[in-house]
């Protein structure tokens, strides 16, 4: 690692509507180093990385790269500067061979044809590069996300990339496969590439990265020397406050037992699933991504099919075959993505609110409209939802109101099980305080409430018990007194004395 | 500022001055425009239109889109005819039959959209094939003349100085906008087209009313066949070849989204009067048609732009 600067943002600003998502947002990255960013969800992280990527633009600010100074970039100008990112989701065209991948945009070409012997002995090269043992005329939906991700990186290879953002890129992989990342991460740091990384394993960061810039609420904290700092030093900037002052102090008695699932199948995805819930009781679900929590949530739910099973709700065994079913049990889901799943983004807060309740709010099939703005009216009150009136976009709302709506419109319906998945995902600190408050309402007033959440404080304060999730199975169980990060972060990675 | 508020005019009432510019400009062009005979013969002119767009209007709003109206308006026109006059049934019997036909067309459509899962562009470009097929089938290729008296009414009839096709369209377009607005089952098609899978996750059985929209625009399609074979007096395998084009224009140009969920009958009745006024206009201004097709295609289009740019 060099002290020399290869990129800086200052004074970065970006809105969102409703939220401020980046705020006065100024650092620097060094050539040739490993920069780890750290924050929770709505931190900010992915937004700079959009900015930095050219795909979004920045209300103010500028962005150095090399000698140069912009105030904006297009997807185009920043590969052509050197920027290259790895999202989540790969870009990749599964159809088409790994060398097309490769240099899909920029092709050989001899006149109008592609020249696809010499794109092959480069893409060979690219791998050979980076130490891969690949077969590049393989096609890419035969390969597996590992080698995907070690596509998408010879791509930006190929692109002479200088600065590599890479987003969670240990999120699908497994432990062998996250090893062999980091060898390659480290390979291209050796040839002088910059690699900003993204991640909220904080463990992983102390392995891979060289130092850490930590954000909080849009908001840039600082960057310190990782192999100086301490891991609760970088919770600590992370959170901005003690975690206990976080979460309501609540108290939960006798079991009685609202929900019971016994021996849930459904194909490899959910496997021999057992657990209760209790009256009032908050449920905590810890796991990796693709442990199976959401599509246990989508089948208790009736948003998916379960092969198998038998699920008891109030001591009465019911079927539960699609999402309507299971509303009229009193079942409903906050789903993971508020935006794709949750909500009507073009319509109005109340029409939202509503939509799971219209047929109970009509004569015949006309709706009862002083009903209807009677019950979006006590709901935003209730629920303190910030919005100018009750017909406004819910598009136009900040992240935490909107989860408020999707809360609102499953209290309208009288549910007594209510599953929040990733019920804080991307809403602000103040407003996250909110739906932990609500939740524990909620319980208290004697609902059943299982939390999925990838986010540990949040878990380890929130829930009155925690099942730990891996590969489809229940493979642990924790009190809230025997919990730690530790013992479930075993857990959910196959590690530990089972 | 300024140019906010003309922004906020522009996207609240684009389509509505769109009407009004081009009325006045034939207005002002012509002498003949302007009689109150001419203004009902538009009104009668676009009936048809009108009827079907509102069922079109449904349809799109939950992110579908039907092609085969057109065809159905040849099947059911051809089928009530050959009853009537072939068969000799009872003219109210084979209206009725008429409307059936045509709402089961509808649900079919429905049916391979949502149990087949094809998509609505291609279902209903396989249905438009096949009901114009069967319209020349069921006719050998010939018209049928020969209605009996009477029928002439629903499609050529005046209730007052008002064209009887135009009370029907009046009608439609109020029950429609009541089916839109006052009943959960408008909601519902605003949902539908906003985002299926919230819709779905909110407990709404997204089959189900997706099966409805179609077969609404089938049985609008019907009622549209019948003012139409009266209107002619004939049973013609040919009729409406093109229609469905025409609707989708009239919906589009009336602010309806593609995707769906978005837009207002309002609007839809601006864009079919908007589809009228210009062939009307075109006509008594002794244009062309083949320069009239080519000037509703640039009004499609500005209209539409003006709004993509607006909503920037």
């Amino acid at each position: 690692m060099s002290n020399k600067e290869i990129l800086k943002v200052e004074n970065i600003v970006k809105h969102y509507p409703g939220v401020l998502a980046l705020n006065n947002v100024s650092c620097s990255f060094y050539e040739g180093e490993i920069h780890a960013l750290l924050g929770e969800n709505g931190a900010g992280k992915s937004t700079l990385i959009k900015i930095l990527s050219g795909a979004i633009q920045a209300d103010s600010g500028s962005i150095s790269i090399g000698d140069e100074v912009f105030h904006s970039l297009s997807p185009d100008r920043a590969q052509g500067l050197g920027v290259g990112v790895i999202y989540q989701e790969f870009n990749l065209v599964p159809q088409l061979t790994v060398y097309e991948n490769i240099f899909l945009g920029h092709e050989y070409k001899n006149g109008l044809f592609v020249n696809k012997k010499k794109m092959k002995e480069a893409a060979d090269k690219i791998l050979k590069s980076l130490r891969m043992d690949l077969d590049s005329s393989i096609l890419v939906k035969d390969l597996s996300i590992a080698y995907q991700q070690i596509v998408e990186i010879a791509k930006a290879v190929s692109r002479d990339v200088r600065v590599l953002i890479m987003d969670e890129p240990t999120a699908p992989l497994t432990q062998n496969e996250v090893d062999a990342l980091f060898d390659l991460v480290k390979h291209l740091r050796s040839k002088g590439v910059t690699i900003i990384y993204i991640s909220h394993r904080i463990e992983e960061l102390f392995e891979i990265s060289d130092r850490v810039s930590v954000f909080r609420d849009g908001t840039y904290i600082d960057t310190v020397i990782t192999k100086d700092s301490q891991r609760s030093q970088l919770i600590d900037m992370m959170v901005g406050r003690k975690l206990i002052e976080e979460f309501p102090e609540k108290k939960y008695a006798i079991c009685d037992e609202i929900l019971e699932v016994h021996n849930l199948n459904q194909g490899s995805r959910l496997k021999d699933i057992n657990f209760s819930l209790c009256r009032g009781e908050i449920l905590g679900f810890a796991g990796l991504v693709g442990a199976g929590r959401t599509e246990l949530a989508r089948v208790i739910f009736g948003a998916d099919q379960y092969d198998n099973g038998e699920l008891i709700i109030d001591n009465k065994s019911v079927e539960i075959k699609k999402t309507s079913d299971a509303i009229a049990k009193g079942v409903v889901l906050i789903p993971e993505d508020r935006k794709l799943q949750g909500l009507l983004l073009e319509l109005s807060v109340k029409h939202n609110i509503s939509i799971p309740n219209l047929k109970n709010i009509s004569k015949t099939i006309f709706i009862d409209k002083k009903r209807d703005s009677q019950i979006a009216d006590e709901y935003i009150s209730a629920l303190r939802i910030k919005t100018p009136n009750k017909d406004q976009i819910v598009k136009n709302l900040s992240g935490g109101n909107q989860q408020k709506v999707v809360i609102a419109k499953w209290m309208a319906t009288n549910s007594k099980i209510m599953i929040f998945d990733e019920p804080t995902r991307g809403i602000d600190v103040g407003a996250k305080q909110e739906i932990y408050m609500l939740m524990h309402k909620l319980a208290e007033e004697g609902m059943g409430i299982i939390m999925i959440s990838s986010e540990m404080p949040e878990l380890l304060g929130m829930s009155d018990r925690i099942l730990v999730m891996r590969e489809g199975r229940i493979v642990k169980e924790f009190t809230k007194e025997e919990a730690t990060q530790n013992k479930i972060l075993e857990a959910a990675a196959g590690g530990g004395d089972e | 500022m300024n140019s906010v508020s003309i922004k906020n005019i522009l996207k609240t009432f684009g389509i509505v001055i769109v009407l009004v510019v081009l009325v006045i400009f034939f207005g002002l062009s012509t002498d003949t425009f302007f009689k109150v005979g001419n203004l009902f013969n538009v009104a009668r002119q676009v009936s048809l239109l009108g009827i079907v767009a509102v069922g079109m209007t449904f349809v799109m709003l939950t992110g579908g889109i039907d092609l085969s109206v057109g065809s159905i308006l040849a099947v059911v026109g051809v089928s009530v005819a050959k009853m009537m006059v072939v068969y000799g049934v009872h003219p109210v019997a084979a209206v009725t039959a008429g409307m059936l036909i045509g709402t089961a067309l509808g649900f079919l459509n429905g049916y391979l959209v949502v149990k087949i899962d094809i998509p609505p562009l291609i279902a209903t470009l396989g249905m438009m094939t096949i009901a114009r097929g069967m319209s020349f089938i069921i006719t050998s290729g010939l018209p049928i003349y020969n209605l009996p008296d009477g029928f002439q009414f629903l499609g050529q009839g005046y209730i007052g100085v008002i064209p009887f096709p135009v009370i029907v369209m009046a009608l439609v377009f109020f029950l429609g906008s009541v089916l839109l607005n006052q009943t959960f089952l408008g909601r519902y098609f605003y949902a539908l087209g906003g985002n299926e899978e919230a819709a779905r996750l909110s407990g709404i059985d997204t089959k189900k009313y997706k099966l409805l929209v179609y077969s609404l625009v089938g049985f609008m399609g019907s009622i549209a066949a019948i003012l139409l074979l009266s209107r002619i007096n004939s049973g013609q395998p040919t009729a409406g070849s093109g229609f469905e084009l025409d609707v989708v224009t009239a919906v589009v140009l009336g602010g309806v989204s593609i995707s769906g969920g978005e837009g207002k009958l309002s609007g839809v009745l601006c864009g079919v009067l908007i589809m009228g006024v210009l062939s009307n206009g075109l006509l008594i201004m002794n244009i062309g048609e083949y320069y009239q097709a080519v000037i509703k295609g640039i009004v499609l289009l500005t209209a539409v732009g003006f709004d993509r740019i607006s909503k920037k």
